[in-house]
């Protein structure tokens, strides 16, 4: 029987402990292409969540039948194609999304992050756990996505999900905020040394959390200690 | 025999490699059935949108996709041949936009369209793809910037040949604070594209 604790953990380690980007460093080149926007971000970050769900799924489905020998030629197979699927239905059907995002949907393909998965946990584990497993994955890409593009865009020109109806249909049009009216604008965030340095930020900003964590649980369970004794 | 033995035989893992890329060819076949007809017509949707923008309304009544020249692009860098637009008002040629790209911009190729009307004079310039400095080479675009309306009305003797350049290069167009590469390489294709006009306007305007 799989408990609900297994799919909290994934949950856990997918959005936090081990996410693509805060823990294991993977993905950093679309990462910070894309984030210019945190409309950018949430548009390439979907587009990653359904590959990875979709590729998790057919990794695992087939796991039984897969050899290890030829395993990486087969991820890699079913990777592509699943890539060019995304990319084909974006351009007929997210039209406007797919200009901006375009050049870099094929390169979902070396996101090494999609692989690593197929191989680290899809090709080990039942199908609905690696489903889930590719969801909580993509979430936590998604996440620092919008995260990372929402801090560059709001120091770069003071605005929050500019163009979002543009992109993701009229029904998101309310996300469509300009937080400091009038702003100058500061174009160094808006450019790639910028994504590195709000990256940065953001990893010491996550280290700073996991940091104060730890030292609490060591307090506290000195303190169990002590009261037992 | 066992199936894990299976497993690594030689025959087996060739078939299966086979199996699977044949149903990731089937996969993307029918994708691409699917989707094939909606990209098109996307793509149709975004030219016409591009040359709407460069050729005002009241100039043509017939479809411009279906109206077109193929001209040797011998005047035009990155282009074997250029397909013009010929936009007819009752039949008669109004004007006629096509493609430009200007390859010397600070990073990678400014691709743009150009309506050119009968008397020569430009009716429009747009940028449709580019990859220039975000806040500086962007003035280029529509967008941002009403830049690329100084090119309205202009031709190839107004301004002259000398003044076909930034005004740092000692001509009549002005460059950004800070950018002056852009708007160059964007002054020099418009030019050049006036030159193409006029070398093949008997092909163009017929």
């Amino acid at each position: 029987m799989l408990l609900p604790e297994t799919y909290k953990k994934l949950a856990g380690e997918g959005l936090w402990h081990n996410n693509v980007v805060f823990g294991q460093n993977l993905a950093l080149c679309p990462l910070l292409a894309v984030t210019g926007t945190a409309t950018n971000g949430l548009g390439m970050g979907l587009a990653t969540l359904v590959v990875l769900v979709c590729s998790n799924g057919l990794v695992s489905l087939n796991r039984h039948l897969i050899p290890a020998e030829v395993r990486i030629p087969v991820f890699v197979l079913l990777i592509a194609a699943l890539v060019t699927l995304v990319d084909m239905t974006m351009n007929a059907w997210l039209h406007e999304m797919h200009k901006v995002l375009g050049l870099f949907i094929p390169l979902i393909v070396t996101n090494c992050a999609i692989l690593g998965r197929a191989e680290s946990y899809a090709s080990k584990n039942p199908v609905v756990l690696s489903l889930w497993d590719g969801l909580m994955m993509g979430f936590g890409f998604t996440l620092v996505l919008v995260l990372l593009g929402a801090v560059r865009e709001i120091i770069s020109s003071g605005t929050l999900f500019a163009n979002a109806s543009l992109l993701l249909g009229e029904s998101l049009a309310f996300l469509e905020t300009t937080l400091i009216p009038d702003y100058k604008g500061f174009l160094l965030t808006a450019l790639p040394p910028g994504g590195f340095i709000a990256l940065g930020f953001i990893i010491a900003g996550k280290r700073l959390v996991d940091r104060r964590f730890a030292a609490r649980t060591i307090r506290e369970t000195a303190g169990q200690a002590l009261t037992e004794s | 025999m066992h199936f894990e033995q299976l497993k690594t035989r030689i025959s087996y893992q060739t078939l299966l490699l086979a199996g699977f890329a044949l149903a990731a060819s089937a996969l993307l076949g029918i994708g691409d059935w699917n989707t094939r007809e909606a990209i098109e017509m996307r793509r149709q949707e975004d030219l016409k949108a591009s040359l709407a923008q460069v050729i005002p309304d009241e100039l043509y009544d017939n479809d411009l996709l279906e109206s077109t020249v193929i001209v040797p692009g011998d005047g035009l860098p990155n282009a074997q041949e250029t397909v013009v637009y010929q936009a007819r008002k009752k039949g008669r040629m109004t004007a006629a936009a096509f493609r430009l790209t200007a390859p010397d911009g600070y990073s990678g190729n400014i691709d743009m369209v150009i309506g050119i009307a009968r008397n020569d004079e430009i009716l429009g310039v747009r940028v449709i793809a580019h990859a220039e400095t975000p806040g500086l080479g962007d003035k280029i675009e529509i967008a941002k910037s009403d830049w690329i309306l100084s090119f309205n009305g202009r031709s190839l003797e107004n301004p002259t040949v000398e003044q076909w350049a930034v005004k740092k290069d000692g001509g009549e167009f002005d460059q950004f604070s800070g950018a002056t590469i852009t708007p160059r390489a964007v002054v020099n294709a418009v030019h050049r594209g006036l030159l193409f006009f006029d070398k093949h306007c008997s092909e163009i305007v017929e």
